[in-house]
């Protein structure tokens, strides 16, 4: 699936809830599935720190293909991370660099992205097409 | 007198809203205050009809916003029972207030190896502007500690005090943790020593009496929207004997006497320091939030607001898995707290979409939340507007913030 059919496939599973609390409690959900992040990235060297909340994030490249992982020390965050993983996840590093994620916006979270809420989270966004920048150089 | 809270609460336009469709309750004055009408229709009234450069024109129109600007200033002299009006300085803000004495009496009387003392309660505008003094002179930085409760152990200060001390900068109220700091007896042990002492009174002086003579402090600075007046105006109160010994901060119009190429001659007190055009439409919007404190009563909003401080502290103390940072007896009305095993971010995220505005995070007071070895807290601070409703609506938004993260 490309990434745009993830971000619909979000888009569509977030249209059942008409409650701001459900909404919030699918993110709770979501971010107990989170894969854990290896220990040995969550160190500063991984770390975005936002002003609110921090974030782990770590890249690897394979075979032609972005493995992402992260976690955060809240819990809202991490399950806002869930879904950019979801979606950016074992896509090619050219994918993730041109994306636009329309996602956040549509199902009401663009809020936790904005840049005075600093919780990492564009941060993280900014980190992940970073990563991906830097792969595509490699790949040339 | 108590006061008529609903009459109050129809003085502040803003509180009457929704926000997701809920009632706002609005617990984040600590950062900023909302604003009576008196004050948003004296700012509109000018702009509409009474705009004219002030100090500048022989035109009506500047003569006479001339005056009001210098009843302004009149107004704050009296509030904090100052001496003189010529000590009371009109700036953007404490931020501001704060830098001009780091700049201005540091440039003056601050020289290598001198030592400067500030408490670990203090809001970073009161460490930073001083770190920077004291890269810039080769001088030190001393921290008064403050206890597990959250005051400030004064009788280490003694220990402090050294003949290098130049000044000490201390807050009266602490923006983190709401405690309120005995200045008088640090000032009075500092001015056993011959040490200028500055208050930092953005925190206090909303909630309280302020009488700089009687505290005796040599510099007391606040903000104007902390103080329900407009943003981006401030004052800096110095006694004249140090005022008039230091060299101007900012330079340009209005703070000169005489400018030739080779030599410029600096104006009198206060204008000295009020270099450019001021923010005179905010000093005027300042003096009306003053007469509407007034005239509600400075003792009486201090009685109300201890009184929602009890209130909160109990409601507060008997939800499980809550600490409330910050024990002190002696406290204004803000409440610093956090869950156990809760992120302050996520408690807070939940809070708004109930309608109900707090702060989290570490409050621009980082130290602050190392001393007590965490990362943030969430953070209610009440206002003579707010009721006891609000508070239960804060204690069912924690609950619900339990039930879904715990």
């Amino acid at each position: 699936m490309d990434i745009n059919a993830k971000q619909n496939e979000i888009i569509e599973e977030f249209s059942i809830f008409d409650d701001w609390m459900d909404k919030y409690n699918y993110l709770i959900e979501l971010s107990r599935e989170l894969p854990p992040i290896d220990p040995k990235f969550k160190t500063n060297q991984y770390l975005i720190e936002g002003c609110q909340s921090k974030v782990w994030l770590n890249a690897e490249y394979e075979n032609g293909i972005i493995k992402f992982s992260a976690d955060s020390d809240a819990i809202i965050t991490k399950g806002i991370i869930a879904l950019l993983i979801r979606v950016l996840n074992n896509q090619k590093p050219e994918d993730v660099m041109n994306t636009n994620l329309f996602f956040i916006d549509k199902i009401g979270l663009q809020q936790n992205l904005s840049p005075t809420r600093s919780n990492g989270l564009l941060a993280m966004v900014k980190q992940m097409k970073l990563f991906a920048m830097a792969f595509h150089a490699k790949n040339k | 007198m108590s006061l008529n809270i609903h009459k109050i609460r129809n003085d502040f336009p803003i509180l009457n809203q929704e926000i997701y469709g809920k009632p706002l309750v609005y617990f984040d004055n600590g950062a900023t205050t909302q604003k009576p009408r008196i004050v948003i229709d004296e700012e509109l009234k000018i702009y509409l009809h009474e705009n004219s450069n002030i100090h500048r024109g022989v035109h009506y129109l500047s003569e006479q916003l001339t005056q009001r600007f210098e009843d302004a200033r009149k107004v704050v002299q009296n509030f904090i029972q100052a001496k003189s009006e010529h000590e009371i300085l009109f700036t953007s803000g404490t931020t501001q207030s704060i830098n001009t004495v780091a700049y201005s009496f540091g440039e003056r009387f601050v020289f290598e190896d001198d030592e400067i003392i500030i408490s670990s309660l203090e809001h970073h505008s009161n460490i930073v502007p001083w770190q920077l003094l004291c890269e810039r002179k080769k001088a030190k930085l001393k921290i008064i500690p403050v206890n597990d409760e959250g005051e400030l152990l004064i009788d280490e200060l003694q220990k402090l005090i050294s003949p290098k001390t130049k000044i000490i900068s201390v807050t009266q109220v602490s923006n983190a943790l709401g405690s309120v700091i005995d200045v008088k007896k640090i000032i009075e042990i500092a001015h056993n020593h011959n040490i200028p002492v500055l208050i930092d009174g953005a925190q206090s002086i909303q909630h309280g009496r302020v009488d700089v003579q009687d505290l005796d402090c040599d510099f007391f600075v606040f903000s104007g929207h902390k103080l329900y007046g407009p943003t981006g105006i401030g004052v800096l109160y110095g006694k004249e004997k140090w005022l008039n010994k230091m060299p101007p901060f900012l330079s340009g119009g209005e703070m000169i006497k005489k400018v030739t190429f080779d030599k410029t001659t600096f104006n009198e007190l206060p204008f000295k320091f009020e270099a450019g055009t001021p923010n005179y439409v905010g000093a005027i919007g300042l003096a009306k939030a003053i007469e509407y404190i007034q005239s509600t009563g400075i003792e009486e909003i201090s009685a109300y607001e201890k009184e929602l401080l009890t209130y909160a502290t109990e409601k507060l103390n008997s939800i499980k898995g809550l600490k409330i940072i910050g024990t002190s007896g002696k406290k204004v009305s803000l409440i610093s707290f956090i869950l156990e095993n809760i992120h302050h971010y996520d408690a807070g995220m939940i809070i708004d979409k109930m309608g109900i505005a707090v702060r989290t995070g570490h409050h621009c007071a980082e130290p602050v939340m190392q001393r007590f070895g965490i990362e943030g807290t969430i953070r209610a601070s009440f206002s003579f507007y707010n009721t006891k409703e609000e508070i239960d609506k804060l204690y069912y938004a924690l609950l619900t913030v339990k039930q879904m993260f715990g």
